[in-house]
C-alpha cells in the first residue's frame, strides 16, 4: 500500500487518480502513526513552500524513520523541494534537509541576457544523469523526453540530481538518494512519459 | 526564451466549450452548434498530442449554473495532462468544487473583474499556477478594451492594464481572447497577444482565430505567445494537433512530439 500524505498542498486528487490507473492500491494516512503499513510513500505538492510547515514535528519524524528504514519515497514537485534544507520561497520553513543544499527562485534572465517568464509553466525536457553504482537515476526516467512542469523555485543540481533541466539556467529535475526521489515535474500531469516514471516507482516499491 | 539550446515547448491547448455536458462551438461567441462529448473529444486530443485541456462552461455567467463536476470528472478521469477549467467561478468554494473534481487550474473572467481580489484568495488556497486569469478583448480603435459576461459588457479596463493587475494579484497565466478574431479562422490577433505578453512576466496563451497552422507560427513568433489555444480548427478536423507541431518545429520552435 502506498501511502499519499495530505498536508493540504495542491493536487491530491490527480496524483491518486494516476496512481490508481496504473493499478497501485493508495491510502491518506490520517495521521503521522498511519505511514507505519505503507509500503512506499508519495509526498506530492504544489504552491508555496511555506504550505511544508503543515508537515509537523510528527509527521519529519515518522517521514524520517521510514527513510532511514528504506522505505521508498517520492516527492513531487514541492514534495521533491522540501527533501532540501530549505527554500528561499519561505526562508523560515525548514526542509526536510535530507539532501545537501537550498532551493533558490529561478533566475528571469538567461545568463545571455534574454528574457525568461517565471513560473516555469508548461513542458520540458529532463536529460537524464546516468545511474553511477547504487541509488542513482531516476527509474522510468527517459533522457530527453517532455514533462509538464509549474514552478517558480527549483532544487540545485548537486551529487543527489538524476536529471537535469535547463529554464534560464540548469536546476534537477529529478533527485535520487538510494531509496529517496524526487521528481520537480508532474509525473501524474505528464502523459505516458510521466506515468512510466510512477510505474517505476511503484514497482521498484513492490520488489 | 530565445536561447538555441531551450527545449522547452510552445504548448497547444484545446478549448472545450461545454454547455449542459456537450461541447458547442460558435463564431464571435454567438450562434453556439454541437461539436460533441467532451470526454471522446478530451481522450481524442491527448492521443493527438495535445499539451493541455480547457474546459469552458459558456453559459455559466449568462444561465448561472455550474453544473460543470460531473463533466471535470469525466474528461480528467482518463487523461493525464494539465486541464483548466472556467466558467462561472465566483468563490474560493466554486474552484474547490472544480479542483477535486480534476482540473488543475481555474480560469476567472468575470468574476475577477467585479471583484479582483478573488484572484488573490484562490491563489492563497491553491497556488498561483492553479490560477489562470480569463481576459476577452475587443478593439477599440488603437485600444483593447476588456469585455465581460461572455464578451457583451464593456468592464472598463485596457487590456494590458488589466493582465497587469491579474499578475500583481497573484495569477499565474494570462488566457487573451480575441473577441474580434474568435471563431474566424482568420488567425489570432498578433498585435493584442504581443503587447501583453511583453507587459506581464507570466505566460500568456493567445486565444481566438486559430484556421491553420501558420497562424500559430504567427502568434508564437510575432505575436510573442508563450502558448496557443484553439477549437474549431480541432474539433473539425481542419488541422490536426500533429501538423500544428510539425509546422511550428519546422520553424525552429520547439514542441513537445
Amino acid at each position: 500500500m502506498i501511502a499519499l500524505i495530505d498536508y493540504g498542498a495542491g493536487n491530491l486528487a490527480s496524483v491518486r487518480k494516476a496512481l490508481r490507473a496504473i493499478g497501485a492500491e493508495v491510502f491518506e494516512p490520517a495521521g503521522a502513526d498511519g505511514l507505519g503499513r505503507a509500503s512506499a510513500i508519495v509526498l506530492p505538492g504544489v504552491g508555496h513552500f511555506g504550505s511544508t510547515a503543515a508537515l509537523d514535528a510528527a509527521w519529519r519524524s515518522a517521514i524520517r524513520g521510514r527513510l532511514e528504514a528504506g522505505v521508498p519515497f517520492l516527492g513531487i514537485c514541492l514534495g521533491m523541494q522540501w527533501l532540501f534544507e530549505g527554500s528561499d520561497e519561505a526562508p523560515g520553513t525548514p526542509g526536510l534537509g535530507c539532501l545537501p543544499g537550498r532551493v533558490v527562485r529561478l533566475p528571469d534572465r538567461t545568463d545571455a541576457g534574454d528574457r525568461v517568464k517565471v513560473p516555469h509553466a508548461g513542458w520540458n525536457t529532463a536529460r537524464a544523469i546516468p545511474g553511477t553504482g547504487s541509488g542513482r537515476g531516476m527509474p522510468g526516467l527517459e533522457d530527453g523526453a517532455y514533462y509538464y512542469f509549474t514552478h517558480a523555485y527549483a532544487a540545485p543540481v548537486t551529487g543527489a540530481a538524476a536529471a537535469v533541466t535547463v529554464y534560464g539556467a540548469p536546476f534537477a529535475s529529478a533527485v535520487r538518494c538510494a531509496n529517496i526521489c524526487g521528481v520537480q515535474f508532474h509525473p501524474e500531469k505528464s502523459g505516458a512519459a510521466g506515468l512510466a516514471v510512477l510505474r517505476a516507482f511503484i514497482e521498484g516499491a513492490r520488489s | 526564451m530565445t536561447s538555441a539550446t531551450s527545449t522547452f515547448a510552445r504548448r497547444l491547448i484545446a478549448c472545450l466549450d461545454v454547455r449542459a455536458g456537450r461541447v458547442v462551438k460558435g463564431v464571435n461567441f454567438e450562434g453556439l452548434r454541437d461539436a460533441g462529448d467532451p470526454a471522446a473529444l478530451a481522450a481524442r486530443y491527448d492521443a493527438e498530442g495535445i499539451d493541455e485541456l480547457v474546459v469552458l462552461d459558456v453559459t455559466a455567467t449568462i444561465e448561472d449554473r455550474l453544473a460543470l463536476a460531473r463533466t471535470v470528472s469525466a474528461v480528467a478521469a482518463n487523461v493525464f495532462i494539465p486541464l483548466a477549467v472556467g466558467g462561472g467561478i465566483r468563490t474560493v468554494d466554486d474552484a474547490a468544487r472544480v479542483i477535486e473534481a480534476g482540473a488543475d487550474k481555474v480560469g476567472l473572467n468575470t468574476a475577477a473583474l467585479g471583484d479582483p481580489a478573488l484572484i488573490s484568495r484562490i491563489a492563497g488556497r491553491f497556488g498561483s499556477q492553479a490560477v489562470v486569469v480569463a481576459i476577452d478583448a475587443k478593439r477599440d480603435g488603437g485600444r483593447f478594451t476588456v469585455c465581460s459576461h461572455a464578451g457583451r459588457t464593456p468592464a472598463g479596463w485596457e487590456a494590458v492594464a488589466w493582465a497587469r493587475e491579474a499578475e500583481s494579484r497573484g495569477a499565474g497565466e494570462i488566457l487573451l481572447t480575441s473577441i474580434d478574431a474568435d471563431g474566424t479562422l482568420r488567425g489570432f490577433d498578433c498585435a493584442l497577444t504581443a503587447a501583453v505578453s511583453d507587459a506581464v512576466g507570466i505566460p500568456v496563451i493567445a486565444s481566438g482565430g486559430a484556421g491553420a497552422a501558420a497562424h500559430f507560427v504567427e502568434v508564437f513568433t510575432a505575436g510573442r505567445a508563450d502558448a496557443a489555444l484553439a477549437a474549431t480548427i480541432f474539433h473539425d478536423d481542419t488541422c490536426r494537433v500533429r501538423a500544428v507541431k510539425d509546422a511550428l518545429r519546422r520553424h525552429g520552435l520547439p514542441v513537445r512530439l
